[in-house]
C-alpha cells in the first residue's frame, strides 16, 4: 500500500479500470481531479452541458457494454446529471459519474455550488457514495464499476468533496470489493426451468417477449437457437430491437404502443409468453389487466423485483438471461424433449404480418415522408450502421422501418423518453465505436434540447450523421392533440421558430445539408454518408401531418390497436 | 393485514433516507418503523410494519438496495413483537389511586406524578398497549407517545411460550 493525492488515486483507479474515455465540463469542485487526468492517458471529451457529457456516457456504454464515465462539477453540474442518471436508471445502462463536492467542512453550510449530490442522486441512481474518508476513496471507484456493471447494470454516482481530491489517500495494488449486500443471481433455479420446459410442451400459441436485458446479457445467439428450437415468433421491445434478426421468419417486430399489428396480437392471443430480460412496461401491455389475457408467462429476469411486478409469473426465473437460456436448451437437448412445431399458430401469425404489414403512403403533394428517409437510408447504408435516436415519432419511425440484424445496433431512450438524447449519445457511440457509421435520426423538437454538442463533435473529430427529420412540430404531442384534443395544437408548433439548421450546422463546425423533396433525399443522404472529415447535420423536411401507426391508445386494451385515424374515431 | 419486516443493513450513512426515499417513491405505506444498532459493529436492524399484502415487492425493493444486508418477514404469529409507550392521563389526587390500579393490572410502571396528572409506561405487545389504551381513555389522554415496533423471530427449535 502507498499514498496517492485522492484525484490522482481516482484517475488511477478509472485506468485500472479500463476507461479510454471521460466524457465531462470542469469546474471549481474538479480542478484536482482535472489536473490529475492532464497527466493521464484516458481521453476526455468536453461535453458542452453535464447532461450532454451524462448522455454520451450512456450512448458509449449502449454501444458496446462497457462502463460510460461521466464528470461534473459540484452544484449545477452534478443536478444537470440528474437526467441521464435516470434515464440510465430507466433504462439499465453501466455508467459511472464521478462529481466534485464542496470541501467537507463546508458540507451542509449552503456553500457556493454545493448541493446535496448524493443524496438528489439516490433517486436516480442504482447506488450512490459521498467519499468523506480519503482512505476509502479508491475502494468506493472500483466498487462503483463493479455495481455498474453486474446484476442488472445501472447508474452509480461517487461524489467526492474538493478536500479529498488534495488529500492523501490508500492506494492498494489490487482491487477492493467489499460489498456484502450486493450478490445478483446468475444461474437459474433448476426445478424452475424443469417447470419452464413443462409449460413450453403443453404451449400451442407461444410467443417470446424479449427486451432489452437479452441484448446486456450478450444472449442474442442463445435467443437465436432457443427460438428455433421453440418454433416460438419472437416480438423485440424497443429496447431489444437488434436482439433478434428482423429479417427471421420467426420476427414479428416490436410489440406495444407503436408496435407492429402481428406482434401486439401475437400477444394478446398467446397461451404462453416467455418473458426474457422484459419488464412488462405500460408502453407495451397497454391496459394490463386486459393484456394476453389467456397467456401463461415464464418471467426470467436478473432483477428478482422485476418478477410478478406488473403481470404475475407461472414461472418465474431468476437469473443471467444468457445463462438461463443455455440451461433450458441443455435440459431439451439432454431429455431429447420434442417441443411442438407449432405449425398452425406459425401460420395464423403469417397471415396477421402478411395482412397488416407496417405501411405508409407516399404523399401526393410532393412532401417527403418521415418513413421514406429512414427507409432511404436503410437502403445507401445496407442497415451497416448504428442508428441513435431522440424521443417522439421520429424514434418510433426508426424502431419500425429500419431493419434490425444485429445487437447494439440501436441506441435509443426507452424508459424516460428524455428528449434531447440523440445527438450526445450518437457522440458516445462513435467515440466507443469508431469504425461504425453513426446515424442519429433526431426530431426538430428533440435536437434543439441538446444541439450545442454539436461543436463537442465537430472540435473532437467525431464524424457523426444526424438527420434531423423536421417536420415543424414537436411531432408525438401534435399527433396526440390531432386524435384527442380534437386539432387544438396548443404549444407544438414550432415553425415559426425553428432555426436554420444548416447555418447552425456550419456555424457548429459541420457540414449542413437539406433536403424539402422526395427526389432530394437520395443526394442528401449520399453526400452525407460521404462526408468524413467532420460531423455532418442532413436537415430533411417532412410532411408534418404524418402520423405514428400503429397505435394503440394510453389506456387502452392493446385489442384496440388502431392501424390508422380512422381507427379512433 | 399487516406484516413486520425486520431489515438488517449496513450502518452507512444514508441507509434510512434510502430506505424512506424507496417507499415514498413506490407508494409503499409504512405503519411503523424503528431503527437502532445491533450487537454486532457496523450492523443496524430497522424493523417495518407494512401492509401484508405489498410485502412481496417491499422485499424485493429493498434488497435492491446496496446496504441492505437480510429482510425477513414476520407473519402474525412468528415473532415476538413489543413497542413502548408513555401516556399522560388527567388524575387528581381524587382518582390517582383508581388510575394506578388499573396501571398495574397491566404491569405498567409510574414514571412520572403531577398534581393533576399521572405518566405510565407500558411495554408490550401492540395488543396490550391498545388495550390499556383503551382502559386509560375515560380519564382523559393529555399526551401519548409511542416507539416503532421492534421484532424478533421466535425460537424455531424450541416451542417457544408466547408472551
Amino acid at each position: 500500500m502507498s499514498k496517492l493525492r485522492g484525484a490522482e488515486a481516482v484517475i488511477k483507479a478509472l485506468e485500472r479500470e479500463g476507461v479510454e474515455v471521460v466524457f465531462g465540463v470542469p469546474g471549481g469542485a474538479t480542478l484536482p481531479l482535472y489536473d490529475a487526468l492532464f497527466d493521464s492517458s484516458i481521453r476526455h471529451i468536453l461535453a458542452r452541458h453535464e447532461q450532454g457529457a451524462g448522455h454520451m456516457a450512456e450512448g458509449y456504454a449502449k454501444a458496446t457494454g462497457r462502463v460510460g464515465v461521466a464528470f461534473a462539477t459540484s452544484g449545477p453540474g452534478s443536478t444537470n446529471l440528474v437526467t441521464p442518471l435516470q434515464d440510465a436508471l430507466m433504462d439499465s445502462v453501466p455508467i459511472v459519474a464521478i462529481t466534485g463536492q464542496v470541501a467537507r467542512a463546508s458540507i451542509g453550510n449552503d456553500a457556493f455550488q454545493e448541493a446535496d449530490t448524493s443524496g438528489i442522486a439516490m433517486h436516480c441512481t442504482k447506488h450512490s457514495y459521498l467519499v468523506t474518508e480519503p482512505d476509502e476513496l479508491v475502494d468506493t471507484v472500483h466498487e462503483a464499476f463493479y455495481l455498474a456493471s453486474s446484476g442488472r447494470p445501472g447508474p452509480v454516482l461517487v461524489d467526492v468533496p474538493k478536500d479529498v481530491q488534495v488529500a492523501e489517500v490508500d492506494w492498494h495494488r489490487t482491487k477492493h470489493v467489499n460489498l456484502p449486500g450486493f450478490r445478483p443471481t446468475e444461474e437459474g433455479h433448476v426445478l424452475q426451468v424443469r417447470r419452464a420446459i413443462e409449460l413450453l410442451k403443453e404451449s400451442e400459441q407461444p410467443v417470446l417477449y424479449v427486451g432489452g436485458g437479452v441484448i446486456k446479457a450478450e444472449a442474442h445467439a442463445e435467443l437465436l437457437r432457443f427460438a428455433e428450437t421453440a418454433n416460438a415468433p419472437v416480438v423485440t421491445t424497443l429496447m431489444a430491437r437488434g436482439a433478434f434478426p428482423d429479417d427471421h421468419t420467426l420476427a414479428l417486430g416490436m410489440p406495444g404502443m407503436h408496435g407492429t399489428y402481428s406482434a401486439i396480437i401475437a400477444m394478446q392471443k398467446a397461451d404462453l409468453l416467455v418473458a426474457l430480460g422484459a419488464r412488462f412496461d405500460d408502453r407495451v401491455t397497454g391496459d394490463p389487466t386486459r393484456f394476453a389475457p389467456k397467456a401463461k408467462v415464464i418471467h426470467v429476469d436478473i432483477d428478482p423485483a422485476e418478477i410478478s411486478k406488473v403481470r404475475r409469473a407461472d414461472v418465474p426465473i431468476v437469473g443471467d438471461v444468457r445463462r438461463v437460456l443455455e440451461q433450458m436448451l441443455t435440459e431439451i437437448e439432454k431429455k431429447g424433449i420434442a417441443l411442438g412445431s407449432h405449425a398452425d399458430w406459425l401460420e395464423t401469425v403469417k397471415g396477421w404480418q402478411v395482412e397488416h404489414p407496417l405501411h405508409y403512403e407516399q404523399s401526393a403533394d410532393g412532401l417527403i415522408k418521415p418513413q421514406y428517409v429512414i427507409e432511404r437510408f436503410w437502403a445507401a447504408t445496407g442497415g451497416e450502421a448504428v442508428v441513435v435516436s431522440g424521443v417522439g415519432q421520429h424514434q418510433m419511425w426508426l424502431s419500425q422501418f429500419w431493419r434490425y440484424s444485429r445487437p447494439r445496433s440501436l441506441v435509443t431512450s426507452g424508459g424516460l423518453g428524455t428528449m434531447g438524447f440523440g445527438l450526445p449519445a450518437a457522440i458516445g457511440a462513435k467515440v466507443a465505436r469508431p469504425d461504425e457509421t453513426v446515424i442519429v435520426f433526431d426530431g426538430d423538437g428533440s435536437f434543439q434540447m441538446t444541439c450545442q454538442e454539436l461543436i463537442t463533435a465537430s472540435t473532437h473529430g467525431i464524424p457523426i450523421k444526424v438527420a434531423v427529420i423536421n417536420n415543424t412540430n414537436l411531432g408525438m404531442v401534435r399527433q396526440w392533440q390531432k386524435l384527442f384534443y380534437n386539432k387544438r395544437y396548443s404549444a407544438t408548433d414550432l415553425n415559426e421558430h425553428t432555426p436554420d439548421f444548416v447555418m447552425l450546422a456550419e456555424a457548429m463546425g459541420c457540414a449542413g445539408l437539406r433536403a424539402t423533396t422526395p427526389d432530394e433525399v437520395d443526394g442528401v443522404i449520399e453526400k452525407a454518408l460521404s462526408i468524413d472529415d467532420r460531423p455532418v447535420v442532413a436537415e430533411f423536411r417532412v410532411d408534418p401531418e404524418e402520423s405514428v401507426f400503429p397505435m394503440v391508445p394510453t389506456g387502452a386494451s392493446n385489442d384496440e390497436v388502431a392501424l390508422g385515424s380512422e381507427d379512433l374515431r | 393485514m399487516k406484516h413486520t419486516l425486520s431489515v438488517l443493513v449496513e450502518d452507512k450513512p444514508g441507509v434510512l433516507a434510502r430506505v424512506a426515499a424507496l417507499f415514498a417513491r413506490r407508494g409503499f405505506n409504512i405503519h411503523s418503523l424503528a431503527v437502532g444498532p445491533i450487537h454486532e459493529t457496523g450492523r443496524s436492524r430497522i424493523t417495518l410494519v407494512v401492509d401484508a399484502n405489498q410485502t412481496e415487492q417491499i422485499t424485493k425493493q429493498l434488497h435492491k438496495l446496496v446496504n441492505i444486508l437480510k429482510v425477513t418477514e414476520f407473519g402474525s404469529d412468528e415473532s415476538v413483537e413489543r413497542e413502548i409507550m408513555l401516556v399522560r392521563i388527567n388524575a387528581d389526587a381524587t382518582k390517582r389511586r383508581q388510575a394506578i390500579d388499573a396501571a398495574q393490572a397491566f404491569g405498567c410502571r409510574t414514571v412520572d406524578v403531577g398534581v393533576n396528572s399521572i405518566t405510565f409506561e407500558v411495554v408490550g405487545h401492540p395488543g396490550k398497549l391498545a388495550a390499556f389504551l383503551n382502559v386509560m381513555r375515560p380519564f382523559g389522554v393529555i399526551d401519548l407517545v409511542k416507539s416503532g415496533r421492534v421484532a424478533m423471530a421466535r425460537d424455531a427449535k424450541a416451542e417457544s411460550q408466547s408472551a
